[in-house]
């Protein structure tokens, strides 16, 4: 009797369960235990303090300019914001696992819009300098249970040009602090272990307007649009993006299967849609928002960018969802591509079309749950607890506060 | 050894100057320690002097052709790297553009395999596709789209059923290719009814057997009359022939009417899949004229633009059929085409049949179907419109978001009707007269043959006097065949000259 009740029960569970499969429009979960954290609630699994700076270091700057709420280097803007209204913010430091300092270093801007570094760790000093002395907090740890949101090209090491970017380092008051930064590359100065990388700021409305019906047929193969060559800075070529962007065009400019072109098309976003891999090499820095488009949009990304680490990699198994070509092997890529059995790209394009996967990509106003700023908590959780050893003696030193370059001592 | 020892020093310089200046002073030490570098920093320092002379980066080019000659390893690669890529390196040339030798590692990078600086561009020898890999690539697209269409596209799509009456005639390969074509790349399962006025011939069995589609080509006893009224009542019969024989083979699916010069877009084949039992489509109508009457362009330019007329369902606010979009014949009272070579304008019926879907099951004689669908045999072909098919007109169903969309287009042209071409058009044999072309590519004919002609062209000047009109294709009018045929040419052409002097 009973082992009939038992029967009628499995079955019945399993009729459930198909039920259910049948319902989801063929996406697949990320299995594993990959997948499973981008769903994490990092709610009360962590508290943050925000501490209040003056308004000189957030505010007043994002009024002089109002464009960067809308560059790719927007997420520390959003981040303040999120954090200033999120459950995770506690307002009393002494029960706080986590410091968060609201400095937009990213907002000095030209004319043409991109942001100038020079400024950036002198204002940092300043900030760090006025936390230090106000609060006990950062001398108890010497930062390291704070972080920091530093989207700049090489993050913490504040320039745009690699190469003085490395001479630079990672500005040595930010040594012990965590870096939530959007580059990311293995073995490299400014990237410290433990720094948590996040996607480039894409605006989230723009690309929800401008979806196309999903049996629009994909037709197009490879899908690229952006510099080749960096006429401005870089005129031979050969120092921009490493040569592989330039390869990519001399090698691949007679081919049909691959739509590549230095235009602005205004269906840039449409196009990508029915495309079934998009290219995302490295640019002057390894990464670019072409990666988040290209998840956003269901397009394979491409990623042509050697030792580069992905954003929030422990949470999402970038080698199953995207393409891996080397820059050496440019040259190869039409053989690469159409090499890959069908099967997988259709398993690629599943994984895609987890929404998960594409809210984890975004920084919505207001949040939404599983989206990047949780997927940044998540990372800070899993850092928790701090280890003993981070707290410092009274009176101890580590970091070397007139360490660096003689101009970023100056006061700011 | 000389060579990487410049290299060297050329790239100790590269790395620490960029963009910066003084850069002599870092390298000069790296130089003296060799003897021999000395003489070598001279000779860069020379080239340095050359290239600000000439503008470009001479030393580069020594460097091209010293590595050309040397082994071309170096260039690229790291030490460490050799190994791993010495299979590879035929795949990249000796020289592509921009070979510069890497800068020196970075101190500070230490197990990074990533250098900073300057890189080459390697190109491969052969820069275009590869056969081989397109079809892949299109392969792969083909397996993407099925499974889009699998995923969002319609489900459990029903079998689609094409009646089209035709009948032989100059442009019917024309039209009926066009039709063939697009049926071929209907993704769906397609039955095609093909109703001959005349009879079954060849002719149409030859062509549509090209498909490669299930046909069914049955032929009609009765010859196409040459008016337009006339062959639209042979249609409508046809249509309804094609019709019992869904209704005697009980084929399942959805019945449309590709009527054999209309154009139809892809996206039409997606839509009929959401009928449910009656429904209507808007169609396009392209009613040309051959000779476009004056006052139809002068109302044509008062408008802005002028919209193509469109038939077919017409949606209230709540997307529920209000009635229907029909063609406004006024403006053409009088100017159309009666028979079917006529130079005018070919109107459409008021609704064509060519918009109208139906489920397959409304025809069968048993069966669950509306009750307001007439039985078929018990209309005699004497019906105006498809609407005739049902008693009531409401219970169509507007598809293609309610009619806004355009699926297909209406358009009728045809030849004159004494007009010949060959059977099948195969010209077999092959021609062997040779007609001259009214321009042929060679240059003028001399300019003294003219004189030896005068004599000829007076006796030539009541056909020169009829020939004026069309001077201007004569005058152009070369052609290198001798005596008789090209008198009367050289003959105008000298005419030309002389009226011109």
């Amino acid at each position: 009797m009973r082992k009939w009740f038992w029967g009628f029960l499995f079955i019945a569970f399993g009729f459930v369960c198909s039920i259910a499969a049948e319902r989801n429009p063929r996406t697949e979960r990320i299995s594993g235990s990959a997948g499973d954290v981008l769903e994490d609630d990092p709610v009360g699994r962590l508290k943050v303090y925000v501490y209040e700076l003056p308004s000189k270091y957030n505010k007043k700057i994002l009024q002089k300019d109002p464009r960067c709420l809308s560059h790719m280097f927007a997420a520390e803007i959003y981040m303040h914001r999120f954090l200033l209204s999120s459950p995770v913010r506690t307002l009393n430091p002494e029960e706080a696992d986590w410091f968060y300092t609201p400095i937009y270093a990213t907002c000095d801007l030209t004319p043409t819009g991109l942001p100038l570094p020079f400024k950036s760790p002198r204002m940092v000093r300043s900030a760090i300098q006025l936390i230090s002395s106000s609060w006990p907090y950062w001398n108890r740890t010497e930062g390291a249970d704070h972080f920091f949101v530093v989207p700049h090209d090489f993050g913490a090491c504040f320039h745009y040009q690699e190469e003085k970017a490395i001479e630079r380092g990672i500005l040595p008051i930010l040594q012990r602090a965590t870096l939530v930064q959007t580059f990311g590359q293995r073995n490299h100065v400014c990237l410290n272990e433990g720094s948590i990388t996040i996607p480039p700021y894409a605006p989230p409305q723009k690309m929800q307007a401008r979806q196309i019906p999903l049996d629009t047929p994909r037709s197009i193969f490879v899908y690229f649009r952006g510099l080749f060559y960096d006429v401005n800075n870089d005129p031979e070529g050969g120092y921009y993006a490493r040569g592989a962007r330039a390869a990519v065009w001399e090698n691949f400019k007679n081919n049909p299967l691959f739509d590549i072109s230095t235009e602005h098309p205004t269906t840039y976003y449409e196009d990508m849609q029915r495309a079934i891999f998009c290219l995302c090499p490295l640019g002057w820095a390894p990464w670019s928002p072409r990666l988040v488009e290209a998840v956003v949009f269901g397009c394979i990304p491409v990623i042509i960018a050697d030792d580069i680490v992905l954003p929030f990699a422990d949470a999402i198994p970038w080698e199953e969802i995207g393409v891996f070509v080397a820059e050496e092997d440019v040259p190869k890529l039409d053989t690469i591509l159409t090499s890959i059995p069908p099967e997988v790209i259709l398993r690629k394009q599943r994984l895609l079309a987890n929404p998960s996967m594409k809210r984890a990509m975004l920084f919505p106003q207001p949040a939404l749950p599983g989206d990047a700023f949780h997927q940044i908590l998540n990372g800070l959780a899993r850092k928790l607890p701090h280890q003993k050893s981070i707290y410092l003696k009274p009176g101890e030193k580590i970091l070397n506060w007139t360490a660096g370059p003689v101009g970023d001592l100056k006061p700011w | 050894m000389k060579l990487s020892a410049l290299q060297q020093s050329y790239l100790g310089r590269r790395s620490n100057s960029f963009r910066s200046s003084g850069p002599l002073d870092s390298s000069s030490d790296g130089a003296f320690k060799s003897p021999a570098a000395g003489f070598w920093l001279v000779l860069h320092g020379l080239s340095c002097l050359i290239s600000l002379l000439l503008g470009f980066r001479f030393s580069r080019l020594v460097f091209l052709l010293l590595s050309t000659s040397s082994t071309y390893t170096s260039p690229f690669h790291s030490p460490t790297e050799l190994a791993k890529t010495l299979d590879i390196r035929s795949v990249i040339p000796a020289d592509p553009v921009g070979n510069v030798p890497l800068p020196f590692p970075n101190k500070t990078a230490t197990n990074s395999r990533v250098v900073v600086g300057r890189h080459g561009i390697r190109i491969r020898p052969w820069p275009h596709p590869n056969p081989v890999e397109v079809m892949k690539a299109h392969r792969i697209i083909e397996r993407v789209q099925t499974e889009q269409r699998l995923q969002f596209g319609v489900k459990d799509p029903r079998k689609i059923i094409v009646v089209t009456p035709t009948y032989v005639r100059t442009f019917q390969s024309l039209h009926l290719t066009g039709v063939m074509h697009s049926l071929m790349l209907v993704p769906y399962d397609l039955v095609w009814i093909v109703v001959e006025a005349g009879g079954v011939s060849n002719e149409t069995a030859s062509l549509i057997a090209k498909s490669g589609l299930r046909t069914i080509h049955v032929g009609f006893n009765q010859r196409m009359p040459n008016s337009w009224d006339g062959r639209h009542k042979l249609e409508t019969k046809m249509r309804l022939r094609g019709l019992r024989i869904v209704r005697e083979k009980k084929l399942d699916g959805i019945v449309i009417f590709a009527d054999d010069s209309n154009m139809h877009s892809m996206e039409l084949f997606d839509e009929i899949q959401n009928v449910k039992w009656f429904g209507a489509v808007s169609v396009g109508i392209l009613a040309s004229s051959a000779n476009i009457d004056e006052t139809v362009v002068e109302k044509r330019g008062e408008e802005e633009n002028p919209r193509m007329p469109v038939q077919g369902p017409a949606c209230n606010v709540s997307n529920m059929l209000a009635g229907w979009h029909t063609f406004n014949t006024l403006p053409f009272a009088g100017k159309t085409a009666v028979y079917i070579d006529d130079r005018a304008t070919v109107l459409p019926r008021k609704l064509e049949w060519s918009g109208f879907i139906l489920n397959s099951s409304l025809l069968w004689k048993d069966g669950d179907k509306p009750e307001w669908m007439k039985d078929i045999d018990t209309l005699d072909g004497d019906i105006e419109s498809p609407l005739d098919l049902v008693k009531d007109p409401s219970v169509v169903e507007p598809l293609g978001s309610c009619g806004r969309r355009v699926l297909l287009w209406w358009l009728r042209v045809e030849a004159r009707a004494d007009s010949k071409f060959p059977p099948r058009w195969i010209i077999d044999p092959p021609l062997e007269i040779t007609v001259p072309s009214k321009r042929t590519p060679w240059p003028d004919t001399p300019p003294e043959l003219p004189s030896h002609e005068k004599p000829v062209i007076r006796i030539q000047e009541p056909i020169i006097k009829r020939t004026t009109k069309t001077r201007t294709s004569r005058s152009k009018r070369r052609s290198k065949r001798k005596h008789d045929e090209t008198r009367t040419d050289r003959g105008t052409t000298g005419f030309d000259k002389t009226l011109q002097n």
